[in-house]
């Protein structure tokens, strides 16, 4: 394996994984403390309608259309699970998933129906992404990196990704003190005032955009692992609001990259003729994560807390 | 002179879940300082609290606190939630839950001015909670959870606070230093609206009462308003439980 190689083959699925593993695993927190973890399956599920039609309409493979398209869809399939929710009284994970699944029924449809399946959009892209299929062809040498003609010819995915983790990570940045007050106790953010609805349907939508950019990396099965599994894993490791939030972004985007590099090019490097799946690789590397928080957890429990008055109704689930 | 308007006034409000009625046609000043709201379960007490908040819409009427409408005077109406409402293994301490009453108040970003900071310690010394600031919401008792709770109302430095079943399973410790609480806030001049379901403690812990049963049965001061005979018609058939209570209330009452 040379460094031209790296850089024209690895490099860019490597950034990627890191961009959506770190935006999703940001984002993954709020999901997983609003106890909503099945919401971000379905918008990633649910965005995918969008993505094709941004597509279709403007035949561009990466960029604005597609995330907006995406936004759309979710907006469309949040507004719908509560319409389907309150209409037919039936219980939210019942409205999710039926909303969830027509929304991705339909995607698979359109990538028919639009001809996007021609392109570079077809069923394997969106079920298991396409990391090894971004290529920089300009990156043939280190100079690359800092010459801006080269750096524009990387894939136009990442820039989506770059952008879509920038704008992610300052409106979280921006909001912190909201958010924390919504998924704790949205009920409460109302009453003072501070604009509950607004902020969970911001929620969303910075979900849909992430998922728009794992989807890219990792398809849309396992976005929601790429979502849940770190944010989970520090569930499990931490009672610091701040080292949830942000060691969720970081373990996110660890696991993306590490994922990528177990799946390809360290074996490549070891002489190892077998390339994974990237996909697969982190998204069992997320499992793996979340198992190895549990197992540490347990250990740690050994070791008896502080001494509690126990009294009925004291909170459950703290053991 | 002419008489200031009620901390909170209803009129004509109705709130319902699908086609079932949870208030229904509610006309109702709560009287300045401490009002029990009491009724049997599933009345619509949390209910009418929510919809006057607007945490759950309402079909018609009109509400108004102080004479204004919420969103003028928001910074004067505290809420206590009820404890069960949020998830208690929260990565919090008790001193970040309190110091939420006051995000309307700072920037949305950055560590918490230390003047807030001040005023949700306060908070937690007011209800006794002041050495267990830097606990884990989840690693505490039932009771100090509520505690945490009515100091977050507390830290909103509110002309009216409502609470929903602030004394709901509570320790004995918990229930007194509540019930201290709510005497101080009288004893300044504030305002309590709490929903209430121990009909034995009512005339000892408030001074005015709703007694609602999706409808208002009877509101007023304790003494006149909260009669054996419109407890019976709120309650309906329950008579039994009903005279029970009332008999502890009598003995422990007088307040």
């Amino acid at each position: 394996m040379t460094l031209q190689d790296l850089l024209m083959l690895d490099l860019p699925p490597l950034l990627a994984a890191l961009l959506a593993g770190g935006t999703c695993g940001l984002l993954g927190s709020f999901l997983v403390l609003r106890r909503e973890s099945l919401v971000g399956d379905a918008l990633a599920h649910a965005v995918l309608p969008g993505i094709i039609l941004g597509f279709a309409v403007t035949g561009v493979a990466s960029g604005l259309p597609m995330l907006a398209g995406a936004m759309l869809a979710g907006l469309a399939a949040v507004g719908l699970i509560a319409v389907v929710q309150k209409a037919a009284r039936l219980d939210p994970g019942a409205a999710i998933g039926a909303v969830f699944t027509t929304f991705f029924a339909v995607g698979l449809v359109l990538i028919e129906v639009t001809g996007a399946r021609s392109v570079d959009l077809d069923l394997d892209c969106v079920l298991f992404g396409q990391l090894e299929t971004l290529v920089w062809t300009e990156g043939r040498s280190l100079a690359a990196l800092v010459d801006p003609a080269a750096l524009a010819a990387l894939p136009r995915q990442l820039g989506l990704m770059a952008g879509v983790a920038v704008a992610v990570g300052l409106t979280v940045a921006a909001l912190w003190r909201p958010l924390k007050l919504i998924c704790f106790d949205p009920g409460y953010a109302a009453a003072l005032g501070l604009p509950s609805r607004g902020l969970e349907i911001g929620l969303a939508m910075m979900v849909a955009a992430a998922a728009v950019a794992a989807f890219q990396a990792v398809g849309s099965i396992l976005v929601v692992a790429m979502l849940v599994c770190p944010a989970a894993a520090l569930r499990l490791m931490t009672d610091d609001y701040r080292t949830q939030v942000l060691g969720g972004a970081a373990l996110g985007a660890a696991l993306g990259g590490v994922g990528y590099a177990l799946a390809g090019p360290v074996p490549a490097a070891l002489g190892i003729g077998v390339a994974l799946n990237a996909a697969g690789v982190i998204g069992t590397l997320g499992g793996l994560a979340v198992a190895a928080a549990a197992l540490a957890r347990r250990r740690a429990s050994v070791t008896p807390r502080p001494a509690e008055p126990a009294l009925p109704g004291s909170a459950p689930g703290s053991a | 002179m002419s008489a200031a308007p009620p901390p909170l006034s209803v009129r004509q409000l109705t709130v319902a879940y699908g086609e079932r009625p949870a208030v229904w046609d509610v006309s109702w000043d709560a009287p300045p300082g401490l009002t029990a709201i009491v009724g049997p379960n599933g009345a619509g007490k949390s209910t009418l609290l929510k919809a006057t908040l607007g945490l759950v819409p309402a079909l018609s009427g009109e509400v108004r606190f102080f004479g204004r409408p919420l969103a003028e005077v928001r910074d004067r109406v505290g809420y206590l939630p009820q404890r069960a409402s949020v998830d208690w293994d929260f990565p919090a301490t008790a001193l970040d839950v309190v110091a939420m009453a006051r995000y309307p108040r700072m920037r949305w970003w950055g560590p918490i001015p230390r003047r807030h900071r001040e005023a949700a310690r306060d908070a937690l010394a007011q209800v006794g909670l002041a050495d267990l600031a830097g606990r884990q919401i989840g690693m505490l008792s039932g009771g100090q959870q509520q505690r945490v709770f009515l100091a977050r109302a507390l830290a909103q430095d509110a002309d009216l606070v409502l609470m929903d079943e602030p004394f709901a399973a509570v320790d004995a410790a918990t229930e007194e230093a509540i019930v201290q609480v709510l005497r101080d806030l009288a004893a300044s001049g504030r305002h309590v609206v709490a929903v209430h379901h121990d009909l034995g403690t009512v005339p000892a812990y408030f001074g005015s009462v709703l007694l609602l049963n999706t409808r208002v049965f009877a509101a007023g001061p304790v003494a006149r308003a909260f009669s054996a005979a419109a407890i019976a018609q709120t309650y309906g058939a329950r008579l039994p439980v009903l005279e029970q209570a009332l008999l502890s209330g009598a003995e422990g009452g007088g307040g």
